[in-house]
C-alpha cells in the first residue's frame, strides 16, 4: 500500500499519475483507468480544497471471487460534512463548482463509502474492479 | 505550474494541451486566452485534447468557461481530439460541455470555424 500527501495542486497531479500507473498494472481497461483517475482527481481536489489537505492511500485489493481491484482511501482532518446525503446530490456545492465532484465520482467507481462528521474530518474510500 | 502555449495562425488561436493539467494551469490558460483574443482579434479558438488523459469537473467547467469568454470577444471555440475514454467518463460524470462546439480533429475544427466566418 502506498500513501501520498495531498497538500498542493502538484500533489493532485501526482495522485492522478500514481493511480493511473497502479490501475494499468492491475488489469483495468483504459476506460476504467480513466474513470478511476478522474474520480481520484475529484476526490483529491476535495481533500485539498474542502479538507485543508490530507492523504490518499492506494491499495491493490482482491475480491472473494479473485477479481483484482484498486482501492483509494482519501482522508482529511478538515471541517467535515454535516449532511452527507445532501453532499452526494448532483449540483450540491459549497464552493463555486458544479457540485459534481462527489456525486460524479461515485458514478465512476464500483464501490464508494463516505464517512464524515462535522469537526472530525472526512474519509472517502472507493474501489474500481478489473472486469 | 506549467503554462499551456497559445499559437495564432491566421484568424485562429490554437491550443494543444500537452501537459498534465493542474487547476492553476487551466485558470492561467483562461486568462492567457482572454488576453490573446483581446490583443489579436482572433475569431476562433481550437483546443486540442489529443494528449489529455482525463478531464474532470474542474477542467470541464473551465473549458466551458473558455467558450463563454471567447464569445464575449466575438470568437467561437471548438474542442477537438477528445479521447473515447475521456468522452465516456465525462458523460458519466455528468458533464456535457454545453455551449462549446466539438469536432473529431483539428482539421474538422477549422472547417467549422471557416463555415461560421
Amino acid at each position: 500500500m502506498d500513501e501520498l500527501p495531498i497538500q498542493s495542486g502538484d500533489d493532485v497531479v501526482r495522485v492522478r499519475q500514481h493511480v493511473r500507473v497502479t490501475a494499468a498494472h492491475n488489469g483495468l481497461s483504459l476506460v476504467d483507468q480513466t474513470k478511476l483517475v478522474t474520480a481520484a482527481s475529484e476526490l483529491a481536489r476535495n481533500t485539498l480544497v474542502h479538507g485543508g489537505g490530507g492523504v490518499v492511500q492506494v491499495e491493490v485489493v482482491k475480491s472473494p471471487n479473485g477479481r483484482v481491484g484498486v482501492k483509494l482511501q482519501f482522508t482529511d482532518e478538515g471541517p467535515g460534512i454535516a449532511d452527507v446525503d445532501l453532499a452526494l446530490r448532483d449540483g450540491w456545492s459549497t464552493g463555486n463548482g458544479l457540485g459534481l465532484g462527489l456525486s460524479g465520482s461515485r458514478r465512476l467507481v464500483d464501490e464508494f463509502e463516505l464517512t464524515s462528521r462535522p469537526g472530525a474530518g472526512t474519509s472517502v474510500a472507493v474501489v474500481k474492479w478489473s472486469r | 505550474m506549467e503554462q499551456v502555449p497559445i499559437v495564432k495562425i491566421g484568424q485562429t488561436l490554437f491550443v494543444s494541451i500537452q501537459v498534465e493539467l493542474e487547476d492553476q494551469s487551466v485558470l492561467r490558460l483562461q486568462e492567457d486566452l482572454a488576453d490573446e483574443l483581446a490583443a489579436t482579434g482572433a475569431r476562433g479558438v481550437i483546443i486540442d485534447l489529443t494528449a489529455v488523459e482525463i478531464v474532470d469537473s474542474f477542467i470541464g467547467r473551465s473549458l466551458t468557461m473558455i467558450g463563454s469568454i471567447s464569445r464575449l470577444f466575438d470568437a467561437e471555440t471548438v474542442i477537438v481530439g477528445m479521447r473515447p475514454a475521456v468522452a465516456i467518463t465525462l458523460t458519466e460524470l455528468g458533464l456535457s460541455l454545453k455551449g462549446v462546439r466539438t469536432a473529431l480533429n483539428a482539421d474538422k475544427g477549422l472547417e467549422i470555424l471557416n463555415g461560421i466566418r
